[in-house]
């Protein structure tokens, strides 16, 4: 049937299992009373759990990574890395939700469905070396993000930050579709490879060449939130439902690197000369931007929006680091094991920290004001101390996870003999210091507002304690991470990537 | 008379892309600017056709069926964000979409 091989039923697999459970939700939910609802979230577990199974059934059986779907889906140790990664978002989210959304009542089984539908789109992004399933895969994402930024239809706040996500989101998709169809203009396939042949042929000065690249890095760029295409971002994570902000951040934006990784190194690294100076330009904008935009918050939501923007400029200096030197160079492998340890490490202290901001959403309290978390240590001991751990691996002090992966970029920017970008981020992440601790000197110093304990549910609980505990092991023994990083770049030896990366 | 060769499609497509990118940076009104974008996404299918169409194979035209359903799918949830903000707050004008800032 469909002329696919047995190889490509097992690539698809996780997806199409994901998608099952997807649709089975939306119909289940219909039978199941208000009361019930929750069987919604642990069924999008358990997909998510299958989901992961499938995965590392596709790791085991091949794990040299295998091709499929006429040259359109590489599942290669990167994707498979990836998939991992949105998928443990995804179940920690959930793990957030279900309580969040009984306090807003809006305990819909949609909104388990959508976050399922989305990690699929994830997957087609990471593991596409097609720009045609890379685009869907974007929408699939982007669409489903939309409607779960708006997810709270009687909230105002949550309406207007769908409405403005949505108008920038399809707004750089349009200019991102305009980039890639003069990509294939200039080679006559959709294919990366291919894309990367015959634009390496080219001059690279070439008007057409640079107009494409150009609006394909402002898609790029939108995406991953860089200033000056952020204004979405703050915006649409301050009024999104917390647990999605907390999704938004780090699945998203992990999917949103995925798919700039494969394009601009897999696909375009002979244009690296053209693209590399808007990059430097682009990652000094976002810190200094995002740092002191950050400074005068006074919405926990919106400083950390603006936080995960300055982490941004972070990994966009490894980028740097990465196109001004040679592949497979050591400032070249470091800087890529930069980006993918600070994705790893940023998706569980961020979603540990917005773990905490979900939880102090009670009854009549919205919790994402500075307000609301001060005295939270009178409140909740365990969570405030958990909390500042988050805060202290976001800042990059060294006992907690954060460190690693900022270490790792530094190193590779000395390596590539950055030595002034490298001084200017050490900068700016002292200077990040100081809105992190505003956050815990709340926790920690000011009276709370109210004296009532903090109710805990134990989804949330084993959320904080998942990410508390990645966060911390990543930061004590990180060996086994680090091998795990490295056995994800082993794809440069496996031959059709090692090709690409020529 | 003269053939219509490629670059006049890409010349025609790369001005509805700028009349879209200009439609969305000035326009007030949130379902214009819907319709910019939806300019902007005919702006890439007439490039992809065009291109298609210049090489011979079947690609870009695959992509630009990929990319009506995207757009239909896009104004789909468009719409029904803008419904559900109408319905708060009573107006579509993008000027008064200002509850969250800085």
């Amino acid at each position: 049937m469909l002329g696919l091989s047995s190889v490509e039923y097992r690539l698809m697999l996780p997806m199409v299992e994901l998608g099952i459970f997807a649709l089975g939700i939306l119909m289940i939910d219909l039978m199941i009373p208000r009361e019930w609802k929750w069987m919604n979230a642990v069924g999008a577990f358990v997909g998510v759990l299958f989901s992961a199974l499938c995965v590392f059934q596709i790791q085991t059986l091949f794990p040299r990574g295998a091709i499929g779907f006429s040259y359109s889906l590489l599942v290669d140790r990167f994707a498979i890395y990836f998939w991992y990664l949105f998928l443990a978002g995804a179940g920690i989210a959930i793990l957030m939700s279900v309580r969040y959304l009984d306090v807003e009542n809006e305990h819909h089984g949609e909104y388990y469905a959508l976050l399922l539908l989305s990690v699929i789109g994830m997957m087609c992004m990471a593991a596409g070396i097609d720009i045609v399933l890379i685009f869907i895969g974007l929408e699939l994402m982007a669409i489903s993000t939309y409607v779960l930024v708006g997810f709270l239809r009687r909230d105002r706040r949550s309406n207007e930050a769908a409405l403005k996500y949505l108008l920038l989101g399809a707004f750089s998709s349009g200019i991102f579709a305009y980039g890639l169809s003069l990509f294939y203009g200039l080679s006559g396939s959709t294919n990366l490879r291919s894309i990367a042949q015959a634009v390496s042929t080219r001059n690279p000065h070439d008007p057409v060449v640079i107009i494409a690249m150009l609006t394909t890095m402002v898609g790029l760029l939108f995406k991953i939130a860089a200033i000056p295409f952020h204004q979405w971002a703050p915006d649409a994570y301050e009024g999104a439902p917390t647990c999605i902000t907390g999704f938004m951040s780090v699945a998203v934006k992990a999917a949103a690197w995925a798919m700039l990784l494969r394009i601009l190194v897999f696909g375009l690294f002979p244009l690296r000369a053209v693209y590399t100076p808007v990059i430097v330009f682009v990652s000094i904008a976002t810190m200094t931007g995002a740092n002191f935009a950050a400074l005068t918050q006074t919405n926990t939501k919106r400083l950390l929006a603006y936080s995960s923007i300055a982490h941004v400029g972070y990994m966009l200096l490894a980028f740097v680091a990465m196109g001004t030197s040679a592949p497979n160079s050591p400032a070249f492998i470091d800087g890529f094991k930069g980006i993918l340890v600070y994705l790893l490490v940023y998706t569980f202290m961020n979603l540990g920290a917005f773990a905490v901001i979900t939880s102090l959403r009670n009854r009549n309290v919205i919790g994402d004001e500075l307000d609301d978390i001060a005295g939270l240590y009178s409140r909740a001991p365990v969570e405030a101390v958990l909390m500042l751990l988050f805060l202290l691996s976001l800042a990059g002090i060294p006992p907690a996870a954060g460190f690693l992966g900022k270490y790792y970029i530094f190193l590779s920017l000395i390596e590539s003999q950055h030595y002034w970008l490298a001084g200017a981020a050490v900068l700016y992440a002292l200077f990040g210091l100081y809105y992190y601790l505003k956050i815990a000197n709340a926790m920690f110093m000011r009276e709370a507002m109210e004296a009532e304990r903090l109710p805990i549910s134990l989804g949330m609980r084993a959320a904080l304690g998942v990410t508390a505990l990645a966060t911390l092991v990543i930061g004590v023994y990180p060996e086994p991470f680090i091998r795990s990083v490295n056995w994800s770049l082993g794809i440069a030896q496996t031959p059709h990537v090692a090709a690409m990366l020529k | 008379m003269a053939e219509i060769t490629t670059l006049h499609y890409l010349v025609v497509a790369a001005a509805l892309f700028v009349l879209g990118v200009i439609g969305v940076l000035t326009r007030r009104n949130v379902v214009i600017v819907l319709m910019s974008i939806e300019l902007i996404l005919n702006a890439v299918n007439l490039n992809l056709v065009a291109f298609s169409r210049m090489w011979g194979n079947l690609h870009g035209q695959v992509f630009s069926v990929f990319i009506v359903v995207d757009a239909a799918a896009e104004a789909a949830v468009g719409l029904g964000i803008l419904i559900a903000f109408f319905r708060n707050k009573e107006t579509i004008n993008v000027d008064e979409i200002d509850l969250l800032k800085w």
